[in-house]
């Protein structure tokens, strides 16, 4: 290792500008991990080519300069040691954020992660608790390959004892992740890289909703569809082109992909009587499956039309070349939708 | 011959070379990993690879999949996502595989190839053919547990497994040299009592010698080697790569040492004449121009084909 630099007292957080600033999600998840560091001194950052180089997607830029290397931590090649070394660090008191480089990489941390870190509190009877935040960007659409496309949430949300949020802008994105730091529990925040560079404004006093809480970000009473991540933009412009036609599409951001919050998704349901669910990862035994199952249980007499899925195909992620195919957007959930007021 | 050898390494960089430009002029999408400056190891190492050992490689993998015999053309056309590509344009240029030629697939997980390579070799001991299976990793990877576990398993068991760290100084953007407390990287292999050598991967002759007697004692059922060669990439870790992290000075010695310099200059000091030197370049460049264009004129995979071959 090069020679620790010495600890540097906790920086002071940035004063909080009044009213919003415009920013990528990337400098916003960036500002979001300044001010935890700088809040609390516990917080720690840990991963691959994170300190010196700022990480490849350059949401850790300039961090470890200003807060040090013992609390920006730039790790050897192995995930399975970034989480596993997060796991004792929380033990010991301490608030990791880990960053695994690419969706795919984390599979090497699967063991970590779901025999230890999701399992420690229940085992323990609540004694321990494990507050690491696991930074994913996740998801296609940047011209990367297979294992640096993915979408791995569902291998997540059907792990009970993980947290798994995803922000869709960038103000969300502040917060999101500033809640999941504070947070007692282990969180999975998957970052969806194809929007790191989606400017939005961030206002960082004006608290978002709790971040296991789905939001309405469109009104609407006729349809609802229930996206997150980088879908959510897709699924806005979807509810602009109905708006346009006098249809009502409410689209709900899903935010929190476990727990999710059923509450929110029901009471629009009951209202429009449909519900589109769209999401970037395959079809089979994903969030949208989930989401369907769950409206059946609890609102079938409000359902007006079948619950229909916009998704990923059920194969691996495809080479570039063919990932504009691959991935669904804005006329799939269109198409779905129509599917849905033909009902 | 040297001069052979020569050729074989222009053909690499020139297959290289041609590959960056048409990822900058567009005909190839998605990230590429290219290997100039390392391509001695690559041709060193093959050289003594019989057609039934097993080669696994990284997305680095280009140079090493010419070296074992893969058709320049079809790497072209897999890169540029046409139907006549290695595998149809379904792997690209971090994922193709041709067993046909020994070469069973580059990977993008770092490390993940090692274990599989210990099975090659296991199946090796089991049928008899005492195939040799050689991983070829970075010095980064050599921090996987993926690999600690080959290591060990093929040492364990005895198995003809060969090791072959391509050490280039860098874990994609860190110095290894900032991720390890040793760092001589062949004593990892040492203690788990395999083998090993370092030697400098930019001397055809010392990679050549190293192989041989690797892939001598695979086939002879005395177990795996590891072979830490010493080399450098004089271009980024992937193409678009700023390069940021690299102190001043170190590519222009690099360019000094990299192999097709360096037998370059052994050549013109053995009295070989400049235009015979000068020929392998040309050749190499024409070869890869002719495969380049042939790939451009076939047509792009089908969409609709990528929902084939989930299952048998
Ligand atoms: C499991 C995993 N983690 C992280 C990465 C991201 N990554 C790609 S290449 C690389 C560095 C590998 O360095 P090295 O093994 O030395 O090989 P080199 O690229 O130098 O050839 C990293 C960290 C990855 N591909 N797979
Ligand atoms: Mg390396």
């Amino acid at each position: 290792m090069s020679t620790p630099a010495v600890p540097t007292p906790p920086a002071q957080a940035d004063e909080p500008v009044a009213g919003p600033v415009r920013l990528p999600i990337a400098h916003a998840l960036n500002r979001g991990l300044r001010d935890a560091l700088a809040g609390d001194d516990r917080v720690m950052l840990i991963g691959e080519d994170i300190g010196r180089l700022g990480g490849v997607f350059r949401v850790t830029d300039g961090l470890q300069k200003d807060f040090g290397d013992l609390r920006v931590v730039d790790s050897p090649l192995g995930e399975a040691g970034i989480v596993g070394s997060a796991i004792g660090l929380a033990m010991a008191g301490y608030r990791p954020v880990c960053e695994i480089q690419f969706d795919g990489f984390v599979f090497p941390a699967m063991n970590q992660i779901i025999t230890q870190l999701a399992k420690y509190r229940h085992r323990s009877e609540g004694a321990v608790s494990l507050p690491v935040v696991i930074r994913i960007p996740v998801g296609g659409g940047i011209g990367a390959i297979e294992h640096h496309s993915e979408s791995p949430e569902a291998y997540f949300a059907h792990t009970a004892g993980l947290r798994v949020v995803s922000p869709s802008n960038a103000h969300e994105a502040y917060h999101l992740l500033r809640e999941s730091i504070a947070s007692d529990d282990p969180v999975i925040f998957l970052e969806p890289k194809r929007s790191y560079w989606l400017k939005g404004d961030v206002d960082t006093t004006v608290a978002a909703p709790a971040f296991d809480r789905a939001q309405v970000v469109h009104p609407g009473d006729d349809v609802t569809i229930v996206a997150y991540g980088a879908l959510v933009p897709a699924a806005l412009k979807a509810a602009q082109q109905y708006a346009e036609e006098g249809v009502g599409v409410e689209v709900i951001d899903l935010r929190s992909l476990s727990p999710i919050d059923d509450a929110t998704i029901l009471e629009s349901v009951r209202r429009t009587g449909r519900l589109v669910v769209a999401h970037e990862a395959s079809r089979t035994a994903g969030l949208g499956a989930e989401v369907a199952a769950r409206v059946q249980d609890e609102a079938f007499y409000s359902l007006e039309a079948p619950v229909l899925r916009v998704t990923g195909y059920d194969t691996p992620y495809p080479a570039s070349r063919l990932e504009e195919d691959w991935l669904p957007g804005v006329d799939r959930i269109v198409d779905a939708v129509d599917r849905s007021l033909e009902h | 011959m040297k001069l052979d050898d020569l050729l074989s390494m222009w053909r690499i960089r020139a297959l290289e070379e041609k590959i960056r430009d048409l990822r900058l002029e567009g005909p190839i999408v998605g990230s590429v990993h290219l290997a100039n400056g390392q391509e001695s190891v690559a041709v060193g190492a093959c050289s003594q690879l019989r057609p039934q050992d097993a080669l696994y490689a990284t997305y680095r993998g280009h140079g090493w999949a010419v070296a074992r015999g893969v058709p320049p053309r079809e790497i072209f056309a897999e890169l540029m996502g046409r139907v006549t590509g290695v595998n149809g344009g379904r792997g690209g240029s971090a994922h193709f595989s041709a067993p046909q030629h020994g070469f069973h697939g580059e990977n993008s997980i770092v490390g993940a190839g090692a274990p599989i390579a210990v099975g090659a070799a296991l199946a090796g001991k089991y049928d008899g053919s005492r195939r040799a299976a050689m991983t070829v990793f970075g010095d980064g990877a050599i921090n996987q547990g993926a690999v600690a576990e080959a290591m060990n398993f093929a040492a364990a068991l005895g198995l003809g497994v060969v090791f072959v760290c391509e050490n280039n100084r860098y874990s994609e953007l860190t110095p290894i040299d900032d991720m390890v407390a040793e760092p001589d990287l062949s004593r990892r292999a040492s203690a788990l009592g395999i083998p090993a050598v370092r030697i400098d991967g930019n001397d055809l002759a010392q990679v050549r010698t190293a192989t041989r007697l690797a892939v001598e004692a695979a086939a002879a059922g005395r177990g795996p080697s590891f072979i830490e060669a010493h080399t450098q990439r004089i271009v980024g870790h992937y193409i678009g790569d700023s390069e940021q992290y690299r102190p001043a000075g170190e590519l222009e010695r690099d360019l000094v040492v990299e192999p097709i310099a360096r037998l370059t200059r052994e050549l013109l000091a053995d009295g070989v004449p400049t235009e015979s030197v000068e020929r392998c370049e040309r050749r190499a460049r024409e070869e890869m121009e002719t495969a380049a264009a042939a790939a451009l004129r076939d047509p792009l995979a089908d969409p609709a084909t990528a929902k084939e071959h989930l299952y048998a």
